[in-house]
Formats: structure tokens, sequence, C-alpha cells
């Protein structure tokens, strides 16, 4: 009853922040689009991956990445609402903290997907044709992602007490968590240490499943790719809720 | 309901400082309740252990019936707060802040609107209510912040220094609203305040805190009766303070630079004799005690620098010669 309102409340003081501040989208969506344009385009002219265009390769790749970055990075807006004492009329609010939580998940999946569809759009510039049913696998799978990630983003936001010590945590988990998951380069032939790292990177089985869904190629099949992004998803979210109910 | 709330030797500490230390407080249903204390005297801090925020050290406390530790959603769902911190959300417009609050709150559909409406026109912001918070004024944030805090009609309302910045006319509104919320609704409030006649005007009972303990606790006129009598200030190089004590209702006498105060009952009657002891004075001023002459007598220090705020000037006579 009145929880599914709160929720919905939480949600939507996320979602107006986020329509009102236009730079998030602006910027959140220039780095992959210089990935694809500039990098993608660059190598492109002259690599082929198997059969398939190095930029139309990367593609899922750079999608993965915007969505990353923007689930992983949202988790820094608890520590600017602590820091103006937004936080602490949330929290005084008769809401449990998992309701509190999984509004702001929502928040922040929904700031995530917004950037993932105008990212898609750019599938058309590529001249890839999405069927129906590869665009919504993309979504499920990109929207897997994001709850994981925005969970991730919002936990170690929630650990936090500067925006700083924020920002150099994520550094030294959003680049790793970047390159060691195939977006940039096909995982059947690495060395050793290299593959090991990126088959237990989970953002290397949404790269490969949205590879999947986009052009048609894959490393593993695609159920194994969605049993690790739900696991990966379940995890986080409950880690997350726990920290929650923890967060001072 | 007989109590509203009840603290069983609350305490909190941080490191090596004591904030609250064995707090008893029972303050009744209905009841408008001061708290009253210097910078650093822990009032933030109990009302945040009250309000579920901050977890005490020791001891515990019930609000509305609910143990602050075992029920604190319970606590939640029946108390409204205005911090002293503002914590309105900026990139909203006002109107939205307080339709987030209503849902938060489970304020029913039907009477929300009513509500909002309501509260907007008591703090006077119905025509700044679509302007984003960032736009506002202090003042005007510190009024929303106070229409969020009664939005929902809470059975106990915390007010941590609700009018800090304000105008005086907002200020007195403010207070108007806050007595007819106690008085028609039987609303308990519990308020922080550094202005005297803030807690002297609007409180059944004020508690004067110093370093996390209670020093004194009655209505306000029973502490200022506690001084015994008014104030008196002689500003005078010359005087015996010793013959002073000639004078009966003379109940305390305190020499301080080139000044001499008086405790006096019933001073205006004893003027002449006073300025005959006192012989040539360059200043006189009377006053009838204020909750500040209160603090000054069970704590010995000055709630704040300028003494004597709040309290009401009787008469001041300047440059007078006594034969
Ligand atoms: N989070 C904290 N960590 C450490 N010490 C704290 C903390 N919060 C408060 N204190 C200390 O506890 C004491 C009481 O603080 P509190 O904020 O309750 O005072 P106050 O009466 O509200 O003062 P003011 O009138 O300035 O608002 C102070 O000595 C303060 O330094
Ligand atoms: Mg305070």
């Amino acid at each position: 009853m009145s929880q599914a309102e709160a929720i919905y409340a939480l949600w939507l003081r996320e979602f107006k922040v986020f329509t009102r501040e236009k730079s998030r989208i602006v910027s959140s969506i220039f780095t992959p689009m210089l990935w694809i344009f500039v990098f993608g385009g660059g190598l492109g002219s002259a690599i082929n991956i198997g059969n398939v265009n190095y930029q139309i390769f990367i593609y899922p790749g750079i999608l993965v990445m915007s969505v990353l970055f923007s689930s992983v990075f949202f988790g820094v807006y608890v520590i600017w609402d602590r820091k103006i004492d937004i936080l602490k009329a949330i929290l005084v609010a008769p809401l449990s903290r998992t309701t509190i939580f999984v509004g702001k998940v929502l928040g922040g999946c929904t700031d995530s997907m917004i950037q993932a569809l105008i990212m898609l759009l750019v599938s058309f510039i590529l001249g890839i044709y999405l069927t129906v049913s590869s665009f919504l696998l993309a979504i499920t799978i990109l929207f897997l992602l994001a709850l994981s990630l925005v969970s991730t983003g919002l936990i170690i936001g929630s650990l936090m007490e500067s925006p700083e010590g924020f920002n150099m945590i994520i550094s030294f988990l959003i680049f790793p968590l970047f390159f060691f998951s195939g977006a940039l380069f096909p995982i059947d032939n690495l060395p050793i240490w290299l593959s090991f790292i990126t088959y237990i990177n989970p953002v290397t089985y949404g790269v490969d499943a949205l590879r999947m869904a986009i052009i048609g190629v894959s490393q593993f099949p695609l159920y194994v790719d969605l049993i690790v992004l739900t696991g990966f998803a379940v995890v986080m979210f409950t880690i997350g809720t726990r920290t929650f109910e923890r967060m001072k | 309901m007989d109590n509203a709330i009840k603290t069983i030797n609350l305490t909190k500490k941080f490191k090596d400082i004591t904030a609250v230390e064995d707090l008893n407080v029972e303050i009744k249903q209905g009841e408008i309740f001061g708290l009253l204390g210097p910078n650093g005297a822990g009032k933030t801090t109990t009302i945040s252990m009250l309000c579920t925020i901050l977890k005490p050290t020791e001891g515990s406390a019930q609000v509305n019936g609910y143990d602050i530790l075992k029920e604190p959603e319970k606590v939640r769902k029946s108390i409204g707060i205005v911090f002293q911190q503002p914590s309105v959300d900026d990139i909203l417009t006002g109107l939205e802040n307080l339709r987030l609050h209503a849902m938060w709150y489970g304020v029913p559909k039907e009477t929300r609107k009513n509500r909002i409406d309501e509260v907007l026109e008591l703090v006077g912001l119905q025509s700044r209510q679509n302007s984003l918070v960032k736009t506002y004024s202090g003042g005007m944030r510190r009024r929303l912040e106070l229409a969020r805090g009664l939005l929902h009609l809470p059975n106990v309302l915390f007010l941590d220094e609700p009018t800090l910045g304000l105008d005086p006319q907002t200020r007195e509104h403010i207070w108007k609203y806050i007595e007819k919320m106690s008085r028609e609704r039987e609303m308990t409030i519990v308020l922080t305040t550094h202005y005297m006649e803030e807690a002297d005007n609007l409180c059944d009972r004020v508690a004067i805190i110093d370093q996390g303990k209670i020093v004194v606790m009655d209505a306000p006129d029973s502490l200022k009766e506690k001084v015994g009598g008014d104030i008196v200030y002689l500003k005078t190089t010359a005087a015996d303070t010793n013959k002073f004590k000639e004078i009966e209702e003379v109940s305390k006498i305190e020499k301080k630079d080139d000044c001499i105060i008086l405790t006096v009952k019933n001073a205006g009657e004893h003027l002449q004799e006073i300025l005959e002891i006192s012989g040539k004075v360059e200043r006189v001023e009377v006053r009838s005690a204020s909750l500040e002459d209160v603090f000054i007598n069970y704590t010995g220090k000055e709630i704040r620098a300028e003494t004597g705020e709040g309290g009401i000037v009787q008469r001041i006579i300047k440059e007078r010669t006594v034969r």
C-alpha cells in the first residue's frame, strides 16, 4: 500500500533531479560516443574481428560501458544527499531502509536506461538493424546490469563520507571492470592470466550477451550469460539492502 | 495517553565528549516543551535520539508510547521534525517537496491537497510554491521546512531552532500557529531555542540544559520567580555594596566591572531607597527577571554575549543624580 507509493515518491525525486540536471546526461553520453566514432571508427577502418567490423564489434561493449559508468556513479549522489542533509530527512521518514534502497535503485536504473536507450538509437547510424526481440533482449540485459551496478554504486556511496573518496574507489573499480570485460577485444584467445580475470568479471557476461543480442556472436551460451547476470544482480541487491539497513 | 515522551537515563557519548548525560524527562501530551541552553549543550543530540536518528549509548526513551530502540519505525511515523540544518531539496520546487513528503508519510490522497494548501498558506509561500527551492531566501527555506514538519499532523513535533533567522512578523505568526496546533490538536511540541522570549512566550515548561545535563526544569514563570525578584543595574563606581543588604527585599548583590547588579523583589517600589544608598549613578536599569537571569543564576554563565535581551526594560534613567 503506502510502501509502493513511498517507493514511487523516492523514485520520482530521483527522476526529477535527473531531468533537471541536463549536464548529467550529456556528459554520460559524450564519452561513449567518442569511443564508438573515434576509437571504433578509426580502428574499424583497418580491422575486422572475424567477419565483423571493429566498430560494430565494440558497439555492444561501449553500450555496456555507458551503463557501467552511469550506474556506478549514481552512488555518489547518496554522499551529496548526506552532505546537504536531504538524506537525514529521508532517513527520519517512516520508511524502511529496504524501501529507501529500492527507491534509489529504481531511480538510478531509470537514469541508466534512458542513456542506454539513446545509445541504442546509435545502432541505426552504424547500420545495425535490431529486430523487436533482439531489442527487448538488449534492454533486459542492460537492465540486469544497471540493477547490479547501481546497487554496487549505492553500497559504496553509503559507506563513504566524501565524494573524493568515492571517486577514488570508483576509478579503481570501474576501469578494471571495463577493460577486463572483453568490451574492446575478443576473449577466446587470451593469455591465461587475462582470461582468468575476464572470466570472473560479471560485466564480461553482460558484454557477451549483448553482443549476441545485437550482432549475433558470443563466447558463452546466452543462458549462461543470463544466469550470471541475474545472480550478480540478486547478490548486489541483497548486499545493498543489508548495507542500507546498517547505514547511520 | 499521559506522557507523550519519557526518557530514562538517556545518555549519548561521542568518544571523549558526553553530549547528553542521564536525561530523565517526562513530557505530557499537548505540552509545549522548551530545551534552552548554550551552543553545544546537547539540545540537538537529545532531539536526534528521540527521533531515532542517533542511538543512545545508554538509557532509552519512549515517544508516543513506542520505544525508540525497539520500535523506531513507529516512532518515526508519529513524529514530525524541523532540523536545525535546512534539509529541503534545492532542486525541487516547494510544492514538490511537500508532495513527496506527504507520500513518504502516507498522508491520504484525499486530504493531501488540502493539507499542502493549508501549510503553504500558514508560512506564506503559496505564491512561490512553484519556484525551485534554490531560488528561495534563507527564511523562506526555513518556512518551507516548518510547513513540511506540520504537513502530516504528527503527534509530537520536534523543532530544532524553528525561528532562527526569521523576521519578527513571521516568527510571531509561527508562534501563533504552534500554539494553535498544541491547543486544538493536542500536538506535543518540543522545541530548542536560543531566543529567551520564544521559550518564555511559547513554552508551558522549559528545561535549561548545560553540558548535557538538565540544570532546572519548570514553567517559565516559576523559573523566573525562583530568581527572587527584578533585576536592577546600577552603573556606578562609588557605592559600598554591603549597604544594600539593609533593604530586606534585596536578595542578591553582585559586582561586575563598574556595575552593581541587584536582585530585588518589587524593585519599582524600592528604587528610591536603592538610589539613596548608591549615591551618584551614571545609569540605572530596572527590568523584570528573564529566563536569561534564570540561566545565569543556575549555571553562573550567560547563555550568550548580549545580556538582557528579551527582558522588559521597565525604566531607564540616564545620568540621573540623586542627592
Ligand atoms: N557527530 C558528533 N560527533 C562528535 N561530537 C558531536 C557530534 N554531534 C555533536 N557532538 C558534540 O556534542 C555536544 C552537543 O552538541 P549538540 O549539537 O547537541 O549541541 P546543541 O545544544 O544543539 O548546540 P547548538 O545550540 O549549537 O545547536 C557538542 O559538544 C558537540 O561538539
Ligand atoms: Mg543544536
